[in-house]
């Protein structure tokens, strides 16, 4: 059920979208549509990092994953247990930019014996390393369309994705790779039924609505005819605050371009904040100095404890009686 | 033979637990009630053990009932409760919003892999919560419902809370390789705090919490208790070594102020640790001295809410003060260790009437508890090893093959991963690692912690405990392991049901016992009993071994 309403959404909305070849309706599809979703966007992004970041951190709980710093011979891993700033910094690159936890992930098995075993799985790792940084690099790519003169590294990277020359025009690798691993995020979530069972509408519907895009993408950059003059003049105009809307631009173009929106609308509302609450994982981001820093918490306040007096109070003629040293005689 | 009950071992058959099914039901997971079996769920906390703590709603009832007697307006209670911890805690916030579902948690969870129930999947888990979190706290849960994964919070719901949160031990290990280090023992905790809110706790927690609010340790002992506690362990040293250690307690002026897990107070394995530290202190002429009043470093104050972390843990400062000890040393636990490092400072801090803990023997200062003032026993130990200030004698171990258990709290809250390794090393000959899935950061908890390790939880005991007792296993049969070491309190007392059950043969130690069998101490008589009062292999009266002579290393 919560696939096919994912695929049935992103259905109609790409349909919908590319009601701007319409005459007439590309101001609304091809304007103020993406404006809209680049506000909401920003300012949701915004709202929602701000919603993390106005909360305290009131204790520093960073999980460890290694050796800690402690007697100087022995070795501390300092990017899996961080003891500063600048090592817990090194922490979150390695998180961010290559996925160190989920480099970990393993799969366990029961087997004859019985025996359980912990093999290396690297799929989902795999997956996700290609799907995000094929997809930075596409966006990267789209700078194409965005600037004129185009930046050497621009056309640097495009020769470079374009390397193996297949097709004509050239196909990117990062196209396909992209394709290649959404499709296999997908397949996981339908084949596993452990993850069939966790997944919701607001699981299968980003990884559709991506999908859409690339397809919908890679179709106008490596199998239709796209009007890039025109399709760059609407582009240029966006980004200059200029917006014109040149004739012919296909319906195709217009239900990519849609499909960009709403992925922007609907991102700081959804589960891809992740992007941006990864920075702010207390459990990553701290660097397990604790017994070396004081860490404060801003909202302590005092709590009622039973104090020594009253321990002694209840408990002064046992313990004088044992030979326990007391207080008061 | 009467037939055993859900609350024994010998109710559950090795190959009915290892049928496993990892599939989910067919029903929905929202639509799947929570089926509350004995054996798998623990007995509520009593109320006269509420009063003592002034928790709210403080009534007799059973988790069974169809009532539990939830106060006028639970439900603005819960809602409000957690609106009050997501502006008070970025965890529970950031935690709530960005999980992407990706499973990498799913079968890292020991209940998930030895019970295959996938509410116990840390993702799903955390679901419960998320799910009314989406619904009554975010603009597309609000609109949607449960199209959008929100669901109403009902009686249903807080039951599954109820049995999924106590069927967590908050060991971290998911957290480990969760992409954006979701913390499940952070979600559980925030959990037990807004069942606590309406008086929902459970006896083995809630108990312990009283009798440590009262007097100082979980297990109720009283001064005098301790006292005679301690004085028979005396007459079972010298009858071991031949060595009369003294009792120091609530000694003023002390140097060093020694603080244990009161596990190790009263049962065995632990109490022969407990009597492994005075033995060796004494040997070291450690200035220090035990409190009757901080009889306890574990603090179950953990499995119950952040505000009872820091009512139970205010007494180690409160006693160091008053006592005037210049630093703090702790005794092998976990749970009390994750207190200690992540929260002490924070909750009881700061300690600027201690100075930095200093060793006496080695002169090392231990910079890394530069302001909390206390250190780890296995920190202290590594270091006078390093500088060669025990004399061992690691053959006296050689009838032991052993093994090191991670415990879940300082192998992922701290980083303690080498300290007790060097330690084995220098004092044992025969040392062996598990499998390095199960080891380290990756340590498999007991089964047992966090408030589960009771016998009326036996059957999510024993699941939990498989992956632990499969490496058990797995290294028995490999290496000949007869001797598991664990630096915590709950361990020593769950994990040998868990072996005796999934790897039968292999006994439980703490890793200071195994120091205290090695070392060789001034003025001992010949040493034919180890700390148990048992025979050592090799060392029999009638034998006259040249001892003493092998490496230090």
């Amino acid at each position: 059920m919560n696939v096919m309403a994912s695929l049935a959404i992103v259905g109609g909305l790409f349909v919908l979208g590319s009601l701007g070849a319409v005459p007439g309706m590309g101001w609304v599809f091809g304007v103020v549509l993406p404006y809209v979703a680049l506000v909401l966007f920003v300012g949701g992004l915004v709202h929602r990092v701000m919603s993390w970041a106005n909360v305290p951190v009131p204790f520093r709980i960073p999980t460890t994953c290694g050796q800690q710093k402690s007697l100087p011979w022995l070795k501390h891993e300092q990017f899996e247990n961080p003891h500063n700033a600048l090592t817990a910094i090194g922490r979150m690159a390695l998180e961010v930019l290559f996925f160190r936890s989920l480099l970990r992930n393993t799969k366990s098995k029961l087997v004859e014996g019985p025996r359980l075993v912990y093999a290396t799985d690297l799929w989902l790792w795999l997956g996700a390393m290609a799907m995000h940084w094929s997809l930075l690099l596409i966006l990267f790519r789209h700078l194409r369309l965005m600037t004129n003169p185009v930046p050497y590294c621009v056309t640097f990277l495009e020769d470079v994705d374009g390397f193996f020359e297949i097709g004509l025009p050239v196909i990117y690798a990062t196209s396909v790779i992209f394709l290649v691993a959404l499709a296999y995020l997908l397949l996981r979530r339908l084949v596993s039924p452990q993850l069939r069972y966790i997944s919701l509408v607001g699981d299968y519907f980003p990884l559709f609505l991506l999908l859409g895009i690339g397809i919908s993408g890679f179709w106008l950059r490596h199998l239709a005819k796209t009007d890039v003059v025109g399709v760059k003049e609407l582009a240029m105009g966006l980004v200059s605050f200029r917006p014109t809307v040149p004739e012919g631009i296909s319906f195709l173009f217009f239900g990519h371009l849609f499909l960009v929106s709403v992925l922007l609308a609907y991102l700081p509302f959804s589960k891809l904040t992740h992007l941006a609450g990864v920075f702010l994982s207390p459990t990553r981001n701290l660097a397990n100095s604790n017994r070396r820093v004081r860490h404060v918490n801003p909202w302590d306040y005092p709590v009622k404890v039973h104090t020594y007096e009253e321990y002694e109070d209840e408990l002064r003629d046992k313990m004088k009686a044992a030979g326990v040293p007391v207080e008061k005689e | 033979m009467a037939t055993p009950t859900p609350d024994e071992t010998g109710y559950y058959k090795q190959e009915d637990l290892l049928k496993l099914d990892y599939r989910p039901p067919a029903t929905g997971w929202m639509d799947t009630p929570v089926d509350l079996r004995r054996g798998s769920f623990i007995y509520p906390g009593k109320a006269k053990n509420l009063k003592i703590l002034d928790l709210p709603n403080p009534r007799d009832w059973a988790v069974t009932d169809d009532d539990w007697k939830l106060p006028e307006g639970w439900k603005e209670t819960v809602l409000r409760g957690m609106a009050e911890r997501l502006s008070k805690y970025r965890t529970f916030k950031v935690f709530m919003d960005i999980c992407v579902r990706c499973g990498a948690c799913a079968d890292k969870c020991h209940f998930f892999i030895g019970g295959g129930d996938p509410k116990n999947m840390p993702v799903l888990r955390a679901e419960l919560l998320r799910s009314v979190y989406r619904r009554e706290f975010t603009a597309l849960g609000k609109v949607f419902g449960k199209m959008a994964g929100g669901r109403e919070l009902t009686i249903d719901v807080l039951k599954e809370w109820f049995y999924y949160f106590f069927q967590c031990t908050e060991c971290r290990r998911c957290s480990v390789f969760c992409p954006y280090g979701i913390d499940t023992a952070e979600i559980t905790m925030i959990g037990r705090e807004l069942l606590g809110l309406l008086g929902i706790y459970v006896n083995w927690v809630i108990e312990p919490v009283a009798n440590c609010f009262r007097f100082g340790n979980h297990l109720a002992i009283q001064p005098h208790g301790l006292m005679d506690t301690l004085e028979f362990m005396v007459d079972d040293i010298e009858e071991a070594t031949g060595v009369r250690v003294e009792i120091p307690i609530n000694k003023k002026g002390a140097e060093i102020l020694f603080v244990i897990p009161s596990g190790d107070f009263v049962a065995a394995p632990g109490i022969y640790t407990c009597m492994a530290y005075m033995l060796l202190f004494h040997e070291l002429g450690l200035d220090y001295t035990w409190s009757t009043y901080a009889s306890d470093g574990g603090n179950f104050g953990l499995f119950t809410s952040h505000e009872m972390i820091k009512r139970l843990n205010a007494k180690i400062y409160a006693d160091a003060k008053r006592l005037g000890v210049k630093w703090i040393l702790g005794g092998e636990c976990g749970h009390m260790w994750r207190v200690i490092h992540q929260y002490m400072d924070t909750v009881n801090g700061p300690a600027d009437f201690l100075e930095v803990p200093k060793s006496p023997l080695t002169g090392t200062v231990f910079e890394n508890a530069r302001s909390t003032k206390m250190i780890h026993i296995m920190e202290f130990m590594a270091d006078l090893i390093r500088h060669g200030k025990l004399k061992l004698d690691p053959s006296r171990n050689d009838h032991i093959r052993v093994t090191l258990h991670d415990s879940c709290n300082p192998a992922r809250a701290m980083g303690l991963l080498e300290e007790p390794r060097y330690v084995l090393r220098n004092v044992c000959n025969h040392f062996y690692e598990m499998p390095e899935n199960t080891i380290r950061e990756q340590t498999f908890c007991c089964g047992g912690g966090a408030g589960l390790g009771t016998d009326e939880n036996m059957e999510m005991r024993l699941r939990g405990g498989l992956p632990r007792g499969n490496a058990v296993k797995y290294v028995q049969e490999k290496y000949g392991v007869n001797q598991l070491a664990a630096m915590c309190a709950i361990d020593r007392a769950t994990l040998i049901t868990v072996c005796d059950y999934w790897a039968p043969g292999v006994q439980v130690t703490g890793v200071g016992e195994l120091i205290a069998n090695a070392t060789v101490f001034t003025g001992e008589k010949r040493r034919t009993e180890n700390l148990r009062l048992e025979p050592i292999p090799g060392m029999e009266e009638d034998e006259d071994s040249a001892e003493g002579d092998a490496a230090d290393e």
